[in-house]
């Protein structure tokens, strides 16, 4: 601890600095609420700034009654509901053999790089969406788990926290008669727990927030994800093929309460694990940025 | 010798459907690259019976005015995001680590890296609503100032700056946590001997804390020259818009849009194909100088 002193201008003058610049990070969010709870005559003369005006929960009402944004929630949902444990999955069974020492696995380097090079390099975008065109996978909920299933870079951060593991307990387990998969499951998913959790919010994150596959793979917006359902209400009624008259004209009367509600509902979940999000995450990022 | 082979077969077994999977969404995508040689019709199916056309489309693209406007963007574009992307969260971590007061830390720490968190779309939105130039929160706040209304996302000028801006915006937090992580392992007995010798707070970021976490700042700058070529397609592609084509439009967005929205495969192929061999060149190379000065491995 540093020692009491008398006032201290630069501490001061940090602190301000620091916490206008968090407001900065968390202002725009807040009047987005702000606007979404206001009635529309206030949103669009600009009335409201971090407060709503005349509030109403009258945008989030229409914008639930409507069956694309259930829809697309539900597409949302599955998404995660597959795509999360398939990732968890490929993830513990790809980083179990490949935190082995190369005598244990033959082939363990010619794996790892089979691996890797899937984070250098790909095909592009042209080839990526021919091959699932080919694959029959458009339209499909397959198309937005498949292709991802196995992330890489979680599969880094696992295999070193495998490594970490002493060697003793998984020998303990082969002695007393248990097999890869046996020792997996009952010895070394148990004690990565924390970091399985952290792996699990990336990926739910990652899902929720994906959008682009949505769009460009899903012909039907019926089978949109929320976020790709959000793309086209919200960003591409706005900027597509309009010129700044058409722009302006559009803001003064287009609802502005409408997409704000819809930005909220897009991060609301997000929103609302955050402070779970942000433990774990911390860790994970640290361990994936500055290890060794 | 069978017996170690029974041994590891679990092993093998193990990682199989890992690579089904790969060999199934990177490896044949990556075969798709071939696209970028043929004038290719999506009827006939990828290994179909397509017509070669060598390097015509690379020259082809090489030959269009706005390829190296478009190359141009991408490199000013994202340059500047790695730039302030590895300076401003370096001296917000030390900030932070100046202060005094916990609580305020922790709300500070928790306010910067909500947006990371948010996708670009919904931040998308957000930027639309409050840079708008009728009724935007921005302009409102700027023109206290008489600042005349700025049409942050439409003109030409202010749009790349838009771009970079926002991204700091968005990732700042999350180069914080590295850097302060990296801060937090410095040996808090230098400090205090640094104290004793009568060494202030500029002298002790100086000589303390930037050569204590130089390895780090080395490791993310060397990292982070692999991204060169990518200025950020989630980013420009729910910003941008006709009007600021000229100034924002990067390689992943042309190649979206001469590939998909013009149905040109081949061609658009091709732009990516420049894009990915570059790409991988830079990523080797700054994977092997993060090995070479700071020690990083991957596996």
């Amino acid at each position: 601890m540093r020692p009491k002193k008398r006032f201290d201008g630069i501490a001061v003058l940090n602190a301000t600095v620091l916490i206008l610049v968090s407001l900065l990070c968390i202002l725009p969010l807040i009047h987005i609420i702000a606007v979404s709870f206001s009635s529309s005559a206030s949103a669009s003369a600009g009335y409201v700034r971090l407060w709503p005006v005349d509030f109403t929960f009258a945008s989030y009402m229409y914008t639930m009654s409507r069956t694309e944004f259930w829809q697309s929630m539900l597409v949302s949902l599955t998404r995660i509901g597959i795509g999360t444990p398939l990732n968890l999955l490929l993830t513990i069974l790809v980083a179990y053999p490949l935190s082995k020492e190369s005598h244990a696995l033959r082939f363990r380097s010619v794996y790892a790089w089979a691996f890797f090079v899937t984070m250098l390099f790909n095909g592009g975008l042209i080839p990526w969406y021919t091959t699932l065109k080919e694959y029959g996978l458009l339209d499909s909920i397959w198309a937005l788990v498949l292709p991802g299933a196995v992330p890489v870079f979680s599969v880094v951060l696992l295999l070193n926290f495998f490594r970490e593991i002493p060697k003793e307990l998984e020998e303990a387990a082969l002695i007393d008669g248990a097999g890869h998969f046996r020792t997996v499951w009952s010895i070394f998913v148990p004690i990565s727990k924390p970091a399985l959790a952290t792996l699990a919010l990336f990926s739910m994150v990652e899902h929720w927030n994906s959008w682009f596959d949505g769009l460009l793979l899903m012909g039907n917006p019926a089978n949109y994800p929320l976020q790709s359902y959000i793309q086209t209400i919200v960003i591409q009624q706005n900027l597509s093929n309009m010129s700044r008259d058409a722009m302006l004209d559009l803001a003064l009367i287009s609802d502005r309460t409408l997409k704000s509600s819809q930005i909220f509902l897009g991060s609301l979940p997000i929103i609302l694990a955050y402070p779970f999000l942000q433990k774990y995450f911390v860790k994970g990022i640290v361990l994936g940025s500055v290890k060794g | 010798m069978r017996a170690k082979l029974r041994k590891e077969l679990p092993l093998h077994l193990m990682l199989l459907p890992g690579l089904v999977m790969i060999i199934l969404f990177s490896y044949v995508p990556m075969a798709g690259v071939m696209i970028a040689f043929q004038k290719f019709i999506p009827a006939k199916g990828l290994f179909g019976d397509q017509k070669w056309v060598g390097l015509d489309n690379f020259e082809y693209v090489m030959n269009l005015p706005s390829f190296t406007q478009v190359l141009w963007n991408t490199l000013f574009i994202s340059s500047l995001k790695l730039i302030l992307g590895l300076i401003i969260p370096l001296v917000f971590s030390i900030l932070l680590n100046e202060l005094a007061s916990n609580v305020i830390k922790r709300s500070v720490q928790t306010a910067i890296y909500l947006p990371y968190f948010l996708s670009w779309v919904v931040l998308g939105g957000i930027l639309i609503d409050i840079l708008s130039p009728s009724g935007g929160i921005v302009n409102e706040f700027l023109g206290w100032f008489g600042v005349s209304k700025i049409f942050f996302l439409g003109d030409n000028d202010w749009f790349p700056f838009t771009l970079i801006a926002s991204d700091v915006w968005k990732n700042f937090g999350y180069g914080t946590i590295v850097y302060l992580a990296a801060i937090t392992g410095i040996d808090p007995g230098l400090y205090e001997a640094a104290t004793i010798d009568g060494a202030n707070r500029w002298h002790k970021t100086w000589h303390i804390t930037i050569p204590g976490i130089r390895m780090v700042i080395v490791l993310l700058s060397v990292l982070s020259l692999g991204q060169l070529l990518n200025a950020g397609f989630d980013q420009v592609f729910n910003l941008y818009s006709p009007q600021v084509y000229e100034s924002g439009d990067i390689l992943d967005t042309f190649v979206y849009r001469i590939g998909l929205l013009d149905a040109q495969y081949g061609v658009a192929t091709a732009v990516g194909f420049f894009k990915s061999i570059i790409s991988l060149t830079l990523i080797s190379s700054s994977y092997f100088l993060a090995y070479r000065f700071a020690k990083y491995r991957i596996f």
